[in-house]
């Protein structure tokens, strides 16, 4: 008797306070992603279950993550922010962060722990790069090349897109110094441990522009991550470095005679941020949502859709197969270990420092 | 008959057709002969052909069909500018971006005459214009009157011997288009230039020309001095468009020599001067000028009168019009000189009415 | 008056008497009833221009709120700099002092130490060191790292004077000795309940004489607390920065003849402070702890130089000039870019233009030359581009231009052009000229053909009439009218060129881009707002400056729209 009324109680308790929980939520969500294949998977990865969860929310999205960091800066400085939940890089994250302009937030109190006990902080690890981050996936960018274009020897190695000789033709770089500069001297000679604190110095900067400059006539320079798939599948370009889910969806999609690297790909992270300045109650429904869509399951579920390895260290098992193709997607994960044999990661404090000086001198060297 | 005789003819149109579809003829089978230094003016309403025929001889239409010449060349196939032929448009077409002096310049310069002698006939153009001391204006500066004097030195500068003129007066008021009416053809005669002249201001065709031909329907009416076509209209439609008319209808009776007799519709029978009628029974238009018709007439042998009633007098300063109801027609008008012994109607008077038999003239019934 | 009027009394106002007045004084014209003319006819019309305003208001509001202060915003942003001085205001001040030469005093090091603790608090020292990276680099991850160490200079303090007395690390005991004792009351009253607002922190009579820094960081800790974070002054223990000010107040004054409350314990913790063992830490090295870079004289330079609350730095930056201590220089070779950019933008906008007005021409002339029914028919053609996406239509450019592409396929198909030396037609300037003169050909063609058909063809009839042939006809007579329209359609075409991005930013590769795309990628990507501005407002001068040379040149009233 005394149990039983225990019991109730509690159970009214909870019921009270779960209804007054949902009560204090917004019912609307807008979040900001890429668009395309990566935003497709995330809708069906994390906002669809939670939707038919919640059928009482409706969920908008918004593809303009590639200009995110400006947008909240205007929204910010109007004092209106319409975004609840924005992907951005992980540099993207940590500009937003130093402005102001991302939330800091505790990993244990804001996300799941892992099934088997392990605390999120512990579960993401070193990926939660910036207070403000919380990661999502890794990927990676890396090159891809046109089989029947690249004559008998493939090219094993990111020097390929240097070497002119065994390999003529265009090839296609992203228009930005990052990850160019630190290939240009890896292929120059410079030691991969070495590579930042050689990029610091002024000589290191010329050197690694004097290496791009011996193939600068055979660039075609890309701002857009679909320009590469694109110039390898009209033939327009020998190479060129993209993201390896882009490359994926290329060879294993749609069929086109693309091989990839796995040779030095940049390491680099994706994730949320959520806007300060948020209403409690829209604040409160973000919350809830980023819990259900960062843990393990959820996280696993995105790699049937594309081909990017889940930040969480307890999601990597989980991970199936295409959705579609039904093929194992882990070989294809730029976390997978035959993969990663040689990898840089993205250097963001570096990057940080140093992004205005070189890019600043990175744009006169391609205007000349 | 002022037609015959090419060999002498200045400008000629020999058997000219122009059609701009395919399917109707604008003109048809127009003849014209015009000997040097005439003054001709085209009248006619508009869509009668009158411009197309203009357009024609200055070049910037072709003939579908004949032959224009110019001092005996067909010029058929000479682009305009080769024709040498002087024209003034009816908006004047004054170069807005270019002075007086440069627009008058401007053919002069084309046909590659030397700066001194050009600017003394530009001079001399302008001083015959009296518009000497306009020379650097801008047309836009000058008043309609003072573009239109300009745009005849203009088209007179380069001393062409024929002067084509298009409704140059149409956008003048009325005062200043009767003094540039005397100004052109003095300027005309003086300087001994041929002149096709193109109006639907039968005034002004009355004045100004040596010639006029009357076009209707594609074709020239009639071509004939001013008075003979106010006096001897050869068919009725030349005798409406021209001046003022009464007409009575009724049908020929009898055709003697130069009288015939005409049975009105109301029953009356009249005395008329066939003019082109051929045959009794024939139905016809009797024509009869205002200004010819006399109240209570006492007039001599062959004279005939009417019984009229007098609908509406006005009175009209120099003259009085008075409006009759004669033999079924309501509108038949008469003009009376306004005279010390004149009498003065009044709606609802019977009167009689008559006229001598050669002002009447049977013409074609249409 | 009556002289005036006189005459006329019983006559009403007819021109014809206004005539004769104005003939007969040379006073003011006078209206009926003896006012002045000039006022009546004012007040006449002031209905009318009332009617006039009230017409055009929305529109006026509306320019003013999306045009003009836009750009009034935009002009003000290329000079604006105060989140130097606002963000570090006790070192910029104490910097004013310094001469620029060597190392700044330890005072500044001091200064800058408060400064940077309270900015981290409020988190923005990390926007300062973005602002202050676009000068140096390295500012972003210095500023960003000493946010977090400077942590390690207070807490030594306030580590020694919690082991002292706990009450160091309380709130309430702090409260009593800086805060008003009557505020205090207040405060404690409000806690109760929390209700309404939270009285406003004042300092004690007095305290400021004998702990000035305390008294002064105290403050900060307690405006930050009450007025940002919304908290409760009596739950929070101060931060380690007030232990640091308690520390150079003690060390620098005596403490036995205070009387106030806590005296003994303010008095336990001066002794503590005079006895050797006491544990310091200087500023300089503390902040060398953080970075060497604190060391080093450029940081602090660069913090004088752009202290004050507005700058020249942008501007000179969109010109490839840096500001230094020494003055504004050229900055080095191989990071001029904006000059290049600059000029390429005008070289190739007028490229453009002259490539839009030889398509246009011809175009816009047949236009007016045809039959009504036959030109709307081709002027839908010519409208047609813009019923597609500008994206669209310059991706299909990408198709054909490319070397793979329609063209050059056409080209070796036909054998003009071996398979393996295919044309470069994208990527480059040639790409950006034809597709942008794609794109803005309707701009020039539409005033084009407006002029054109105003054009009566009696002005080439009477030219021909004139004996002129068809060539003279058409360059001495027909040209000269139609200029008005090339020029308005030049202004336009060269205007909308000059801020393009987006069509160089896909088919320009490196040699194609203008100036737009750099302020784009200020604007999204770096964030530079401020040079963004600085060359957006450059932009803008040019325009204006080539607008009226323009105008004196040609004369804006022979351009013509319609």
């Amino acid at each position: 008797m005394k149990l039983t009324k225990t019991l109730m109680a509690s159970t009214a308790l909870t019921v009270a306070a779960g209804a007054v929980a949902a009560q204090d939520m917004a019912d609307s969500m807008t979040l900001v992603s890429w668009g395309g294949a990566y935003q497709a998977s995330q809708d069906n990865a994390y906002a669809k279950p939670y939707a038919e969860m919640h059928p009482e929310v409706s969920i908008a999205w918004d593809e303009s993550s590639n200009e995110a960091v400006a947008k909240l800066r205007a929204m910010n400085e109007a004092g209106n922010i319409t975004w609840d939940l924005v992907d951005v890089v992980a540099a993207d994250a940590m500009r937003l962060c130093d402005e102001g302009l991302a939330m800091e937030y505790d990993p244990d109190d804001l996300l799941a722990e892992a099934p088997d006990g392990t605390s999120a902080e512990d579960d993401f690890g070193d990926m939660i790069v910036s207070d403000c981050f919380i990661p999502q996936i890794v990927y990676s960018t890396t090159v891809g090349y046109r089989t029947d274009l690249v004559g008998d020897t493939a090219p094993t190695d990111i020097c390929a897109i240097f070497d002119l000789e065994a390999y003529p033709g265009k090839r296609s770089l992203e228009k930005r110094p990052i990850n160019n500069m630190e290939w240009a001297l890896y292929c120059d000679g410079v030691a991969k441990d070495e590579i930042y604190d050689v990029l610091e110095t002024p000589e290191g900067q010329d050197q690694a522009l004097a290496k791009l400059d011996t193939i600068k006539d055979n660039v075609v320079w890309w701002s857009a991550g679909a320009d590469t798939p694109q110039l390898l599948a009209d033939g327009e370009v020998v190479m060129g470095s993209t993201y390896n889910g882009r490359l994926f969806s290329v060879i294993e999609e749609q069929d086109q005679p693309v091989g990839m690297l796995w040779d030095m790909q940049v390491f680099d992270l994706d994730g949320w941020i959520i806007p300060t300045g948020l209403p409690e109650d829209r604040l409160a429904r973000v919350k809830d949502f980023v819990k259900f869509a960062t843990d393990t399951q959820r996280l696993a579920d995105q790699a049937k859709y594309i081909s990017y390895g889940p930040a969480r260290q307890s999601s990597a098992p989980l991970v199936g197969q295409h959705e579609e193709l039904g093929i194992d997607m882990a070989p294809h994960m730029p976390t997978d270990p035959e993969n990663a044999a040689n990898t840089l990661l993205y250097n963001y404090e570096f990057w940080a420092d140093y992004r205005d000086d070189i890019d600043a001198k990175f744009q006169a060297w391609l205007a000349q | 008959m002022p037609d015959t005789g090419t060999s002498d003819a200045f400008v000629a149109f020999e058997r000219v057709q122009k059609s701009y579809d395919g399917e109707t003829l604008v003109v048809k089978d127009l003849n014209l002969n015009m000997p040097k230094g005439e003054f001709l003016t085209m009248l006619g309403p508009s869509g009668s052909g009158k411009t197309t025929c203009l357009m024609m001889l200055a070049g910037f239409e072709t003939a579908t069909h004949g032959e224009i010449k110019l001092d005996g060349v067909s010029i058929n196939n000479i682009p305009p500018h080769k024709r040498g032929i002087g024209m003034v448009f009816q908006n004047y077409a004054l170069f807005p971006h270019m002075t007086v002096a440069e627009n008058l310049s401007f053919p002069l310069e084309v046909r590659k005459i030397g700066k001194s002698e050009r600017e003394k006939k530009v001079m001399r153009a302008l001083d015959m214009v009296e518009m000497g001391a306009f020379g650097g204006r801008r047309p836009a500066q000058l008043s309609g009157g003072q573009q239109q004097r300009i745009a005849l030195a203009r088209a007179l500068v380069f001393e062409p011997e024929l002067v084509l003129m298009d409704e140059p007066l149409g956008a003048l008021d009325k005062q200043l288009r009767e003094k540039m009416q005397f100004e052109i053809t003095d300027l005309a005669h003086r300087l001994g230039i041929t002149v096709v002249y193109v109006t639907h201001d039968q005034t002004e065709a009355l004045t100004m020309s040596d010639r006029v031909a009357v076009f209707d329907d594609g074709r020239i009416q009639q071509l004939a001095p001013p008075d003979e076509l106010y006096e001897a209209p050869q068919n009725s439609f030349v005798a409406q468009f021209i001046g003022e008319n009464n007409t009575l209808e009724g049908v020929v009776k009898e055709i003697s020599g130069s009288r015939c007799t005409v049975q009105l519709d109301g029953g009356e029978v009249i005395d008329a001067m066939p003019v082109n009628v051929s045959k009794v029974g024939e139905r016809t238009r009797v024509s009869i000028r205002p200004e010819r018709v006399e109240v209570n007439p006492d007039l001599g042998e062959g004279a005939h009168t009417l019984k009229a009633k007098v609908k509406e007098f006005i009175y009209m300063g120099d003259i009085f019009r008075t409006r009759l109801s004669v033999a079924g027609n309501e509108d038949f008008i008469i003009k009376t000189r306004n005279r010390p012994d004149q009498v003065r109607l009044s709606p609802g008077d019977e009167v009689t009415i008559g006229w001598l038999p050669e002002d009447c003239r049977a013409l074609d019934a249409q | 008056m009556s002289d005036a009027t006189g005459p006329d009394t019983f006559d009403g106002p007819t021109p014809d008497n206004a005539l004769r007045q104005a003939k007969k004084t040379s006073g003011p014209m006078l209206a009926a009833d003896g006012t002045p003319l000039k006022k009546s006819l004012s007040r006449a019309l002031r209905r009318q221009k009332m009617r006039a305003l009230m017409l055009i208001a929305p529109l006026l509001l509306f320019v003013l709120v999306t045009f003009i202060a836009p750009i009034a915003d935009m002009l003000f942003r290329s000079v604006e700099n105060q989140i130097v001085s606002e963000t570090l205001p006790l070192t910029t001040e104490e910097l004013g002092n310094w001469d620029g030469q060597g190392m700044p005093p330890e005072a500044a090091f001091e200064a800058a130490y408060y400064d940077i603790f309270l900015a981290a608090e409020r988190k923005q020292h990390t926007r300062l060191g973005t602002r202050l990276n676009y000068e140096l680099t390295g500012a972003s991850s210095l500023f960003r790292k000493s946010g977090r160490g400077l942590d390690d200079i207070g807490e030594v303090y306030q580590d020694q004077f919690e082991d002292l007395d706990e009450n160091w690390d309380e709130a309430l005991p702090w409260l009593e000795l800086m805060g008003d004792p009557d505020w205090l009351a207040e405060q404690q009253e409000w806690a109760a309940d929390e209700d309404g607002r939270q009285p406003r922190f004042e300092l004690r009579d007095g305290i400021e004489e004998i702990l000035p820094t305390t008294a002064r960081e105290f403050a900060a800790f307690a405006r930050f607390q009450q007025v940002e974070d919304q908290k409760n002054l009596l739950e929070e223990e101060p931060w380690s920065a007030v232990h640091t000010a308690l520390y150079t107040d003690l060390a620098a004054g005596d403490m036995s003849s205070y009387s106030g409350p806590r005296a003994d314990m303010l008095q336990a913790a001066d002794a503590l402070v005079a006895s050797p063992e006491f544990e310091t830490v200087s500023f300089l090295d503390g902040f060398e702890e953080i970075d060497e870079d604190w060391m080093e004289p450029p940081i602090w330079q660069t913090i004088k130089l752009y202290s004050p609350n507005y700058t020249s730095g942008y501007f000179l930056n969109s010109v490839d000039m840096q500001l230094t201590p020494e003055g504004a220089e050229a900055r080095p070779d191989n990071e001029r870019i904006y000059m290049l950019l600059f000029k390429r933008t005008l070289f190739m906008s007028m490229v453009i233009t002259f490539s839009c007005i030889l398509l246009g021409y011809p175009v816009a002339y047949i236009l007016s030359n045809l039959p009504m029914r036959s030109a709307n028919l081709l002027m839908i053609l010519v409208l047609l581009p813009f019923w597609t996406s500008l994206l669209v239509r310059t991706s299909a450019w990408k198709v054909m231009l490319q070397q793979q592409g329609v063209i050059n396929d056409v080209l070796v198909w036909i054998g003009l052009v071996a398979d393996d030396s295919r044309l470069t037609m994208i990527n480059n300037q040639f790409g950006t000229i034809v597709a942008m003169t794609h794109i803005l050909l309707p701009f020039m063609i539409l005033p084009m053909y407006s002029v054109m058909s105003t054009i009566p063809p009696s002005y080439v009839r009477a030219a021909k009439s004139l004996g002129a042939t068809n060539w003279t006809t058409f360059w001495r007579v027909y040209f000269p009218q139609s200029i008005p329209g090339i020029g308005a359609g030049s202004i336009l075409v060269f205007i909308l060129s000059i801020g393009y991005y987006i069509t160089p930013e896909i088919v320009g590769g490196t040699t194609g881009t203008f100036i737009s795309n750099r302020i784009a990628y200020h604007i999204s990507s770096s964030l530079n707002w401020g040079l963004a501005a600085a060359l957006g407002t450059i932009l803008l001068a040019v325009v204006l400056i080539l607008y009226w040379a323009y105008d004196r040149i040609v004369g804006i009233d022979n351009v013509k729209l319609g």
